[in-house]
């Protein structure tokens, strides 16, 4: 448990992780290190060259507006889980962070764990790629030829890959405002409390006048990527929509079967907590 | 004396290191020499193969490497199998691994090279260089495949059959056919492991000059380590000594020795002239260290109306893994602690010990108790279920009760001696559990949260636990001359507590100030003649032997005391360390009694001066008199002629999703019965260390071995140890106290206690939360997930809801 050789550069200007990045092909960022240190010591992943953008500057806010169009909450690459967990800033501007944040891991892997990490981690079992594509964020992403902003639902490729290039560094991920009208939800069924979920479920509802007028759907472990399901017209059943774009799997912790049940158990209660939600705020 | 301490609830004096982290491991040690040198293995990848060639060619050209060990390099002693510690008769196949793999390996993770390096990485580089050509072999796995036998783990092991083994008392078979009822039952125990946070660990220095051998190791037995140690090397038990530092928990793995390391660590040290450690990581300890637990059992039962148990007959299969170092131990103490508190008219009970190409086999927390429990539990369910009776009431029919101690079962224990229960008081337990658990209000409970539209369960189990198994331990016990107390016990601890323990007994009966008392254990510089700490022995054993050599040195301490204040012996009392004359005050420190108890007078400190005031020995007689020796010293052994019995009831609410089929513990009750507590709260700690155990066992963990004997969740992040959060935040204890006559002290093992009923116990709640919706719906194999939970309910039909409704009213 002992991690294979590898460079290591700890640069100090953005300029320089990404010269570095461009420069070695096996090069691997390193963040929170939540998900890469334990590939490294298990020797699943052994990367040539580790960039550790953590003394990079003005990566780790928090920031949250609520004008406009750009309302939304803004999560530097270096922003550890627990910050933006502990923001009630953040939780008022989009609360479904903190929901979903409370379930991700345990207090010691958020304290290190990065929210940008997970998302560029691109874990179909992780709870924040799912929350991004939930919300129609977007990740802003730099590399030596430049800076893009790639919307969540362009963002994930394929099983634990991102449609980022080798050498772009995600330094910032944007979460939209809740809008008015508007209310979420989330809850999930782990084995363990922390544990990766064998299902999640988040809800955004929108609601007019106590009626609800766009109704989505985001779904944790049961897909390869994170899969977000409109169900504005199946509110009769949500969970049988839902499934028909779902892959449900078997693993050692619970049979397909089981993970599809707890999809028509969850769907149907997170969206009505939704609602209930988005009927709360307007009171 | 003025304060007891035993059965008191003195604060664990270990815990102030082990939570600021001051503890002192393996791994800690040597770390500032800059010889020291660090081990990585070799594992095979495949669970049962042909190696038709090693090349380790390129690992010597890794910078940092020193050595590397194949079979091929093994001589002598270490070039033959691995001991088998336990053989047995009925083991008639046993077999042991190499230290090393020698042409074949039997279970994915089985030591083939062993690489020394300047540090852990280079080494697990060299490791990742060795080239192995193997030629596959089909793989046996799981209890079913090994009873087909369509393939053989060792060629000749024909069936796979380790050891069939048969005892009987009465004639189980024609009682069964003569009984108005009986009932089969089929029972699955999955397997688990102890996993404790630390691993296992072995650090060996060589001295050159002194030829003479120093291995530290993470063991349950430093006494067992050291023998295995000379043996294998060739040296001469004298020249080596083994030390057991704090230890991170063993739960039973770490008894089974020795492990490979355990010896190719101190060959290294030797052969290289510096320091070898080796420390097992996580993914290792879950492939090359044991595991336990898996059985499979056939019941079959005769009981009269009242549920009485007229014949009970078992079979079982015991998948004891790829080779059998510990021998039979597992599967004997469950074909015999199956029978828990109750006495069967006749009973037999055949096992079958299984080869498969999996980790070995060896005892884990309750060793084979567990599987046993679950199998005697499940049977009395299934006799009141059938019956129509409560099911408290269909044990206490069967209960072995209180005047028939000393209960001989007909049977031969693990220790080879009778099974044989010395005391306890099963009805009285079982009230005491009752009133705890609520078990008599439960179904208010149940109509109550019906109405919720919530599923809630009870279960109760029972068990009797065969503790402080011989042959012996021992105890020094020396006053010093500051009047500090040290005592040694060869016995290793892995933070039960044994330093707060000992010392209460200590300072009880030899009339000292605890905070005086040091305790050191698994030392063989201090104690060579010791056995282990395992089968919850270490306060019956090493407990017993404390106060029997606490008792030689008060003696002693009395005897000169007396001549020295002109006083009869019985005249003294011994109070914080100070020898007086009762009724007078006329006194001597315990201190100064050790100056005088040693004849060499240089005055070289305080107390020799206080000492000087005194005089005693006969001027006539020689300075040591014959039958006497210098220092205030009592050394002596507990070796008693059998185990004795502690017992103990658990019952469990839990509530059942009727959506999702999770499952959540509302409520768990222990009552125990140990005999004496030394001191209730570490007993308590044990119990809720067990039953956190005991929760993971029956709920959570499982070791998942695919068809081709890879292990699938050989990590934390998928071997799903409970958190604390899986745990009940309290759990009720309530305690009885029936004495053991068989020690000195009246007490019993408490260690393993927490964890042997949970499978049962979870089972029979999970399955009485069912069945008012599901009455076909029966638990038989263990652990259970809600996945597993939602299949259940998928294959079994509902009761209608009118007749719930019905019922509920």
């Amino acid at each position: 448990m002992k991690p294979a050789p590898f460079a290591f550069r700890r640069p100090a200007t953005l300029e320089e992780a990404l010269a570095a990045l461009a420069e070695e092909p096996g090069a691997k960022v390193l963040a929170g290190g939540q998900s890469l240190v334990p590939l490294l010591s298990m020797r699943l992943a052994a990367p040539s060259m580790l960039v550790d953008i953590n003394a990079l500057p003005g990566l780790g806010h928090v920031r949250c507006s609520s004008d406009g169009g750009a309302a939304g909450v803004r999560i530097g690459a270096l922003a550890r889980h627990a910050h933006v967990l502990a923001s009630t800033e953040a939780a008022e501007v989009q609360p479904l962070l903190a929901m979903a944040l409370s379930h991700v891991a345990h207090p010691t892997i958020r304290n290190r764990g990065t929210t940008v990490g997970s998302i560029v981690h691109a874990d179909a079992a992780a709870e924040m790629p799912m929350v991004l594509r939930l919300l129609e964020g977007s990740v802003d992403v730099a590399s030596v030829r430049g800076r893009r902003t790639v919307p969540a639902g362009e963002l994930f490729a394929g099983p634990l890959e991102s449609t980022l290039a080798h050498d772009e560094i995600a330094v910032e991920a944007f979460f939209p405002a809740l809008p008015e009208g508007a209310g979420v939800a989330f809850q999930e069924i782990a084995r363990r409390h922390g544990d990766y979920a064998l299902v999640g479920v988040a809800a955004l509802v929108e609601t007019d006048g106590g009626e609800v007028v766009r109704a989505r759907v985001g779904f944790v472990s049961v897909s390869d990527v994170p899969v977000v399901v409109d169900v504005t017209d199946s509110l009769d059943d949500p969970a049988g929509k839902a499934l028909a774009e779902l892959d449900p799997a078997a693993d050692i912790h619970a049979t397909a079967a089981y993970r599809a049940h707890l999809v028509k158990v969850l769907t149907p209660r997170v969206l009505a907590d939704a609602v209930h939600h988005a009927r709360e705020r307007n009171t | 004396m003025t304060t007891k301490l035993f059965g008191t609830k003195v604060p664990r004096v270990e815990d102030q290191r082990f939570l600021r982290g001051q503890g002192r491991y393996v791994d800690d040690l040597l770390t500032d020499d800059p010889r020291l040198l660090h081990a990585a293995v070799l594992r095979s990848p495949h669970a049962h193969a042909r190696i038709t060639d090693i090349d380790v060619a390129d690992v010597l050209d890794v910078e940092g490497v020193l050595a590397v060990w194949t079979y091929d390099d093994l001589v002598d002693a270490m070039a033959q199998p691995l001991p088998l510690l336990i053989p047995h008769p009925t083991l008639t196949h046993g077999r042991t691994q190499y230290a090393l793999a020698k042409d074949e390996v039997n279970y994915m993770g089985e030591a083939i090279a062993f690489v020394v390096a300047v540090d852990r990485y280079v080494a697990e580089d060299a490791v990742a260089r060795i080239r192995v050509s193997y030629d596959q072999l089909p793989p046996v796995v799981g209890i079913a495949a090994a009873r087909a036998a369509d393939r053989l783990v060792h060629d000749d092991v024909p069936g796979n059959v380790g050891a069939r083994m048969e005892q009987e008392n009465g004639d189980a078979r024609a009682a069964i056919a003569d009984a108005p009822h009986t009932l089969r039952l089929e029972l699955d125990v999955e397997r688990s492991a102890c996993t404790p946070m630390e691993g296992r660990g072995t650090v060996a220095r060589w001295d050159p000059d002194t030829s003479r051998l120093t291995v530290w190791s993470s063991t349950q037995t430093s006494t067992g380590v050291r023998g295995c140690v000379a043996a294998k090397l060739g040296l001469d038990l004298a020249k080596v000594d083994v030390i057991t530092p704090d230890v991170g928990g063993g739960f039973g793995v770490k008894i089974n020795h020795p492990w490979p390391e355990e010896l190719l660590v101190p060959l290294a040290a030797m052969t290289l002239g510096r320091p070898v450690k080796f420390t097992e990581d996580r993914r290792e300890h879950f492939i090359s260290s044991a595991h336990e637990r898996a059985q499979v059992h056939h019941v079959e039962v005769g009981f009269d109306d009242d549920g009485r148990v007229l014949g009970l007959n078992v079979e079982f299969w015991h998948d004891h893994g790829a080779y059998t170092p510990y021998g039979l131990i597992v599967p004997i103490i469950t074909s015999t602690q199956l029978l828990g508190p109750y006495k069967p008219a006749n009973y037999r009970v055949v096992f079958e010990s299984l080869y498969t190409n999996t980790v070995i086999v060896t005892p884990y927390r309750g060793a084979g108790r567990p599987q046993g429990c679950f199998v005697m539990e499940r049977t009395m369910d299934a006799i009141a279920a059938y019956l129509g009776k409560d099911r408290t009431e269909v044990r206490s029919t069967n209960f072995i009760q209180p005047d028939e101690f000393p209960y001989e079962h007909g049977l031969v224990f693990q220790d080879g001696r009778p099974l044989t229960y010395d005391s306890g008081d099963y009805p009285a337990s079982l009230e005491k559990l009752k009133t705890l658990v609520g078990w008599d209000e439960f179904e208010d409970f149940r109509a109550e949260m019906a109405a919720q539209g919530r599923r809630v369960g009870i279960g109760l189990a029972c068990y009797v636990e065969g503790t402080g198994v011989g042959p012996y331990e021992g105890a020094h016990v020396h006053i010093e001359t500051s009047g500090k107390v040290k005592v040694a016990t060869g016995l290793t601890t892995q933070g039960q507590g044994h330093q707060t323990a000992f010392a209460q007994i200590v300072a009880d009966t030899l009339g000292v100030r605890f905070e005086d008392v040091e305790i050191t254990t698994g030392d063989t510089r201090k104690m060579p003649y010791a056995v282990g700490t395992f089968a919850s022995r270490a306060a019956v054993m090493s407990g017993s032997a404390i106060h029997l050599a606490s008792l030689r040195a008060r003696e002693k301490a009395l005897r000169i005391a007396a001549e020295a204040l002109e006083a009869a012996e019985d005249d003294l009392e011994i109070v914080d360390g100070v020898v007086s004359v009762r009724g007078t005050d006329a006194s001597i420190d315990l201190g100064t009694v050790a100056v005088l108890s040693n004849p060499l007078r240089y005055a070289f400190d305080e107390a020799s001066k206080a000492a000087t005031q005194f005089s005693v020995g006969d001027p006539g007689k020689p300075p040591v008199a014959e039958d006497d020796e210098p220092g205030l010293e009592g050394k002596d052994f507990y070796s008693p002629e059998r185990s004795t019995f502690a017992n103990g009831m658990h019952a469990v609410i839990v509530e059942t999703d009727p959506d999702t089929a999770e499952i959540t513990i509302l409520k768990y009750a222990v009552v125990h019965d140990c005999g004496h507590l030394i001191n209730p709260m570490i007993v308590e700690g044990q119990i809720q260390g067990g039953v956190a155990q005991g929760v993971g066992g029956a709920l959570y963990e499982r070791m998942e071995y695919d068809e081709a004997g890879q292990l699938l969740n050989a990590s934390f992040m998928d071997f799903l140890m409970p958190y604390v959060t899986e745990v009940p935040t309290t759990i009720d204890i309530d305690h009885l106290e029936t004495p053991s006559p068989l020690n000195p002290l009246g007490i019993k093992g408490a260690g393993e206690a927490g964890v042997i009923p949970s499978a049962a116990v979870f089972a029979a709640a999970i399955e009485d939360a069912e069945r008012p919706y599901k009455p076909t719906l029966a638990i038989t194999a263990m652990p259970i997930s809600p996945s597993e939970l939602f299949d259940l309910r998928l294959a079994h039909a509902d009761v209608p809801a009118e007749a719930i409704a019905e019922e509920t009213r």
